[in-house]
């Protein structure tokens, strides 16, 4: 119950005034998902009048709409029932005290052990891979990280693997310009592998600190450019052993259920440590974090949550889900 | 492929309801549970999904299908019915201007695909009605997106009219479109850059061009993969732009597609064209009933065949019909037709609009390579002319001059003469439209009915065409 109980005392008035700024932003950015997260669940709430087959039904219905994962959708519902049959658990407050009880937990068990620190190479270069599908935000994703190390002083690379679709070297290429950071391209439609290799050596060579390495857009069900997806990783282990430090699978917020599908697609062809979460400052819902962890057992290590160079944030799990269930306990412990 | 694992849910819930002769309400009830289930995990949103499977409960346990002999059968109708209604009934064409330019302006969230889909439609329109479009390059908020339309426009040869960044877009437009006036374009598509729904200042801004350019269409562009999402992106850009189609990109992949369900039901508005491919020309028009047998596993079977027309050089299929008819299908008609295979895109994709393929278990992980093709090509192509005629020639020594010819280990020429010999066999037979030997290939139980159907469909119409060949060819005598 470690985490529930915190989560509670947390709301129980210890509430600690130590929002600075950086934090605030981070709020804002997230305050549409956890919104309709909360809303979605208040409604069924408020709907509530006995627990019945229907009831289960609109409960399925709910999480699933909002994002959780159809699996743990149903597993909550599932043992809820239990729950209800053992405990005959009737009235409002404690139905609605169970359902989050269950979230909470489920979020807490699935989340131990998890690593979401981004790894740096002791001494050397440093290659974070990123991968995903087309239209997710890989480059975007790499412009901002790119722009935060070099604000930190670090020597930064970017190699624009994408050598597919049209424009897209060009658009690594003006997030270089802006941030001040070299960019290595290869010709268009040119061998990705190639403009890795070239990168990585051209970074050793000049004693670069971070090389950010970009990739076409590809779907998970296409065979070919997976394969070209593992012999990118592969070309890049073989220079440096350690190499690449991380590989970021990304992922756009909007995506529904596809999106754990494309996790373990990607995770069968390169061993990816770790998400990118973009596109959170729509109305995405924030369930889709508890999908991912409970479904997925990857990391959430950034997220995304707006088009200027420093939307790009840490992940704070335990903040996060403290701000998805604020809206839901306030209210369902007054009433 | 789209589909399948929603496809794949349906039929195991239809399939239940088969093994009974006569069905209650409450097996109605528990096969609509699975439906709905089934729906909700692809994605399909939850209000959509309510009203659907209330519609076909009612139709299901009225007097219909409670007293039909074949209910299982009677209830697949209803799911279809109801699905192609669901995603709209006919097909919706491009609105057209009474005088030109068309103008037909992208919008969407950022990395739907806004971009790509306009040169595709470009492209599109250029090659089937020989138009002269001119996309303007609106997006002058995200880096390079300019240069991204401009390489597109190069390579599929179409003129781009830009400005670069520093202008407004709302400008862009208004120069593109007197530039348009001015060269006499047919179409005018408008790019524009990716926003959310919920920002006042972007939405703003494509209220005014809106305003300006008064475009015939406005295509909401939207990922296949979008979750619940879907309904409140498309709700937001109808209220306040009020688009007149969609464009569902991204259905290469293996998303179920509730969006595809959900936006119909929710805005009202048709989905126009769908993107499937990578390619330039992989746009193609979105047919509602189509995708509901597709959905249902009944296969795609006019979409092949229209494929097949375009693709496939008629002579030649003659050719090799009056072949197979002769019992003389050799290595040139096989290399012959897996060409034609490939015209027709991803052989995993062809294979699936096969009726009962979609779901067949053997076939359910197929990951055809397309160099597979290839290699099985380059063997082909190591023969001599004599043994492509003759494939019984083949003895060890050949096959090994033949391995070591193509770079193939002799192991896959083997296999390759091996599936020579049995689509020999099997083309003998569909050919004198005998498909004993073929029943089990569509699995048992309800969708291997569906497919026989289907199959049975088909190859009535394959001999009705080929009796009206005759018929004319005599006639022209």
């Amino acid at each position: 119950m470690g985490f529930f109980d915190k989560l509670k005392r947390a709301f129980s008035g210890e509430k600690k005034e130590q929002q600075n700024e950086d934090s605030e932003k981070y709020n804002k950015g997230l305050e549409k998902s956890r919104k309709t997260f909360s809303d979605k669940l208040n409604e069924l709430f408020a709907n509530f009048r006995t627990v019945d087959e229907d009831f289960f039904d609109d409960l399925e219905e709910t999480l699933i709409e909002a994002d959780v994962g159809f699996d743990t959708a149903v597993r909550i519902s599932d043992e809820l029932k239990q729950e209800v049959k053992l405990k005959n658990v009737k009235s409002k407050s404690e139905v609605s005290q169970t359902i989050i009880e269950k979230l909470v937990n489920l979020y807490e068990i699935e989340g131990q052990n998890e690593d979401k620190e981004l790894h740096f190479s002791e001494k050397g270069l440093t290659v974070f891979l990123f991968v995903g599908v087309n239209g997710v935000g890989k480059t975007t994703t790499i412009g901002k990280l790119a722009h935060r190390y070099r604000q930190e002083g670090k020597k930064v690379m970017l190699a624009a693997g994408d050598t597919f679709r049209a424009g897209a070297t060009e658009q690594l290429v003006e997030w270089g310009r802006r941030v001040d950071v070299t960019v290595v391209r290869g010709p268009e439609k040119s061998d990705p592998a190639s403009v890795v290799f070239d990168a990585i050596k051209k970074a050793r060579d000049d004693n670069y600190d971070i090389l950010l390495v970009d990739t076409a857009g590809r779907l998970q069900n296409k065979v070919n450019l997976m394969n070209e997806l593992a012999k990118i990783s592969r070309i890049i282990t073989r220079e440096i052993p350690d190499a690449p430090q991380e590989i970021l699978l990304t992922l756009d917020a909007t995506t529904g259920q596809n999106a754990l599908t494309q996790a373990k697609q990607f995770r069968d062809v390169t061993h990816v440590t770790g998400i990118v979460l973009t596109k959170l400052d729509g109305t995405a819902r924030g369930g889709i974090v508890l999908a991912i962890r409970n479904e997925l057992h990857l990391p959430v290590k950034l997220v995304g949550l707006g088009e200027q160079m420093d939307d790009l944030r840490d992940f704070k799990p335990e903040e996060f889900v403290l701000g998805l269930f604020k809206g839901l306990l306030d209210e369902n412990s007054e009433s | 492929m789209a589909f399948e694992g929603l496809t794949e849910r349906l039929q195991t819930a239809i399939s239940k309801l088969k093994r009974k002769g006569k069905v209650s309400e409450s097996d109605v009830k528990e096969v609509m549970r699975e439906i709905r289930l089934a729906l909700l995990e692809a994605d399909v949103n939850f209000q959509v999904v309510k009203d659907f499977v209330k519609k076909v409960r009612k139709r299901a346990i009225g007097s219909e299908v409670l007293e039909s002999l074949t209910p299982a059968q009677q209830i697949v109708k209803i799911v279809n019915d109801e699905l192609t209604k669901v995603m709209g009934s006919e097909v919706s064409q491009l609105n057209q201007a009474p005088k030109i330019p068309t103008i037909i302006m992208m919008v969407g969230l950022q990395g739907a695909g806004k971009t790509t889909t306009a040169g595709k439609l470009a492209l599109k329109l250029k090659k089937e009605q020989n138009a002269r479009p001119l996309l303007i390059a609106g997006d002058i908020y995200r880096p390079a997106a300019i240069d991204q339309l401009k390489i597109l426009g190069e390579n599929i040869k179409v003129p781009v009219f830009s400005l670069g960044t520093d202008i407004s877009p709302v400008e862009i437009v208004r120069q593109g479109l007197e530039f348009a006036q001015e060269k006499k374009n047919d179409y005018v598509i408008i790019d524009t850059a990716g926003r959310l729904q919920i920002d006042e200042k972007l939405m703003n801004e494509l209220a005014e061009i809106k305003k300006l350019a008064l475009p015939n269409e406005i295509l909401l562009t939207v990922d296949a993969m979008t979750g619940q999402n879907a309904v409140d992106v498309a709700k937001g850009f109808n209220e306040q732009l009020d688009v007149t189609g969609v464009v569902l990109t991204k259905l290469d992949g293996d998303t179920r597609g509730g969006a595809a369900l959900s936006i119909r039901a929710v805005t009202g508005k048709p989905i126009k064209f769908i993107g499937q491919g990578e390619k330039m020309t992989d746009l193609d028009l979105f047919y509602p009933d189509r995708m509901a047998s597709r959905i249902l596993g009944m296969g795609d079977m006019l979409t092949l065949i229209e494929k097949a027309q375009q693709d496939f050089d008629e002579k030649k299929a003659l050719e090799v019909q009056s072949k197979m008819r002769e019992n003389s299908f050799d290595f040139n008609d096989f290399i012959d037709q897996m060409e034609q295979l490939q015209k027709m895109g991803p052989m995993e994709d062809v294979i699936k609009m096969i009726p009962g393929m979609a779901n067949n278990p053997a076939l359910k992980n197929i990951k055809v390579d397309p160099k597979d093709i290839e290699h099985t090509k380059a063997v082909v192509y190591s023969m001599t002319s004599k043994e492509r005629e003759d494939p019984d020639l083949l003895n060890p020594s050949r096959r090994r001059r033949i391995a070591a010819g193509s770079g193939r280990p002799v192991q896959e020429v083997n296999r390759m003469i091996k599936q020579f010999n049995q689509m020999k066999k099997m083309m003998n037979k569909v050919s004198k439209g005998n498909f004993s030997g073929m029943e089990g290939m569509f699995g048992k139980g309800i969708s291997g009915k569906l497919a026989k159907m289907s199959m049975n469909s088909m190859a009535r119409k394959s001999k009705k065409r080929k009796l009206k060949r005759l018929r004319s060819k005599r006639k022209r005598k």
